[in-house]
């Protein structure tokens, strides 16, 4: 069977720097990975090659058996591959519900599949600010929410894009133990509706806790791919985290 | 800024009023204007009431671009010369054109020089694309200062009619007549995009750009829309100025006056609505031709300066965002 998401040889420079080296990645339908790797190592780099929102060099990235190698980041998020941000970027002057509404109407609708209008359109956004808990806070402003309901929002506008692969970019940083877990549980419901996960995390716990397989880049070049527990155990993972 | 759902219920109007009923009211304002004016049978007010509708229809169109998708436009005169020029033009080669024709046509001329320079210019973000515009409306002033066919630097005469068609009286007359059926236009226009996915769209680009198109946004595609339109609307307050003043030529069809004017308008107003603009033109406009004629012609610019420190000072929001919900 093959994978929902290819990256096949991603490759990308910055100037003299080397950000991704040949990046080999696949993620099956329904799975849910595990995105790791020091501060730098090229997480981001990878997510924003995926998403279209910078241009890989080399290499392709295939999307449900079609290359995605041209297309501009609204045409992938067509798609079906949503986003969310490392640093929540709220749409600051519209409410929750709008921030919610845009890829609803720009996405959903745009797929033409079951083009939802009016109250419909309405009712769905408090759905999918429900689903992350802030239905009561649909009428209010971004600035209004404290840093866990930012993180939340951001997701829930990747949600409302109705995706089949999300990939979640640092989605608990500096929360709480319990947010993590509010977090965590919140994915892994995504994930038994049948949406698959890349999930790109510094806190292990949550990382341990969420993946079924664990990625890990360095410096631009995948090091480690595969069980959890023995990606951990890597010699080569150690040595990368912790230095000889 | 204030939200979208906002927007629709500062207007004094009901949210569920339709694009339809909001047309007819504001035709029928457009039309008890006009009336009234032809009540008060005075041409100079006919000149004045002009001026401050053209305004409406200018800084809408600015608003278009710069309140909806945050893209600020320093170069108004271009597109707004670009129209009268396209009249110029037109006149010299068939004169007998009637000017809803000509209007149209400077809105197609200045709509595609929109569409140009959104192509060229909207990788450009923040000041950066506001220089870039500053610049088109140098590149066009040189450009139509050495084109020999609109009178170059000299400028060109156009012989308007001595009376107005259809509606009889003096040809100001028709001139103002033409420029309210324009502000309808675009404020009808600014209303419906607000209310529609486009609106939102816009406001997801104004906010941020790089969330817009992960949020599914096209958001080359909706600012080329922005451009073109604002552009073309530009362009049609731009179309009917040779034969208003009989008279065309570089440094006044390209005097920074309408692009001052054009941005402060709709700061001063309220730039998240379509009402802010067409306050800010009426009050500002209004003023600018009170104090012109009881002062003195120069002293109506600084009526701008002052009001826009007062507003960015005292109300960043404009006029609109004073009487909106506070959340």
């Amino acid at each position: 069977m093959t994978a929902l998401l290819q990256v096949d040889g991603v490759g990308k420079r910055f100037g003299g720097f080397v950000a991704l080296d040949g990046i080999q990645l696949d993620v099956r339908e329904g799975e849910r990975l595990g995105l790791i790797g020091p501060n730098g190592s090229g997480k981001s780099t990878l997510v924003n090659c995926i998403c279209g929102t910078l241009r890989n060099e080399q290499g392709q990235v295939r999307f449900a058996g079609e290359t995605l190698d041209g297309l501009a980041a609204h045409e992938r998020t067509h798609r079906g591959l949503a986003r969310s941000f490392q640093l929540p970027r709220p749409f600051t002057s519209l409410s929750l519900a709008e921030n919610v509404r845009i890829p609803i109407i720009y996405t959903v609708n745009a797929r033409g599949r079951h083009g939802l209008t009016g109250a419909a359109i309405d009712a769905r956004c408090l759905e999918v600010l429900g689903e992350v808990g802030l239905a009561a806070k649909a009428d209010r402003l971004p600035r209004d929410l404290t840093q866990i309901e930012m993180r939340k929002l951001e997701l829930a506008r990747a949600m409302a894009a109705d995706p089949r692969l999300l990939i979640a970019d640092e989605a608990m940083a500096g929360l709480s133990h319990g947010e993590v877990d509010e977090i965590i549980a919140l994915l892994i419901r995504l994930n038994g509706q049948g949406v698959t996960i890349i999930m790109i995390e510094h806190i292990m716990r949550a990382v341990m806790e969420f993946s079924q397989r664990i990625a890990v880049l360095v410096a631009g070049r995948k090091i480690a791919d595969g069980d959890p527990k023995e990606v951990v155990r890597d010699p080569e993972v150690v040595r990368a985290y912790l230095g000889e | 800024m204030a939200s979208l759902v906002d927007k629709t219920t500062v207007g004094g109007t009901a949210r569920g009023l339709s694009g339809v009923s909001f047309t007819l009211i504001l035709i029928a304002v457009a039309g008890l204007t006009f009336v009234a004016g032809r009540w008060l049978g005075i041409s100079y007010a006919f000149v004045m009431g002009y001026t401050i509708v053209q305004y409406i229809v200018l800084s809408t169109a600015w608003n278009i671009l710069g309140g909806y998708t945050g893209y600020v436009n320093f170069g108004v005169t271009a597109f707004f010369a670009m129209g009268s020029y396209s009249t110029v033009v037109l006149y010299k080669l068939t004169p007998a054109l009637p000017l809803p024709i000509m209007i149209l046509v400077g809105g197609v001329v200045a709509g595609l020089v929109g569409l140009g320079t959104g192509y060229l210019t909207l990788r450009l973000r923040g000041v950066y694309f506001s220089i870039a515009t500053l610049a088109l409306a140098v590149v066009m002033q040189t450009l139509m200062t050495n084109w020999d066919l609109v009178g170059g630097a000299r400028g060109a005469y156009v012989l308007r009619p001595r009376e107005a068609p259809l509606i009889g009286g003096d040809y100001v007359q028709y001139l103002f007549l033409n420029m309210l059926i324009l502000a309808v236009l675009a404020v009808a226009t600014a209303r419906a995009i607000e209310r529609a996915a486009l609106g939102y769209g816009f406001a997801a680009i104004r906010d941020d750009e790089a969330a817009a198109e992960a949020s599914g946004v096209p958001t080359l595609r909706l600012k080329l829309i922005a451009t073109t339109l604002s552009g073309a609307f530009m362009g049609m307050a731009g179309a009917p100025l040779p034969y208003k003043d009989a008279f065309l030529e570089p440094t006044s069809v390209f005097s920074l006056d309408y692009a001052v004017n054009a941005i402060a308008m709709p700061l001063i107003g309220g730039t998240s609505s379509w009402l802010g603009p067409v306050i800010g033109a009426v009050l500002v406009g209004g003023l600018q031709e009170y104090v012109r004629v009881t002062i003195s012609s120069a002293v109506n610019v600084l009526v701008v300066g002052l009001l826009l420190v007062i507003f960015v000072v005292a109300a960043p929001k404009g006029i609109v965002g004073l009487f909106q919900r506070k959340r």
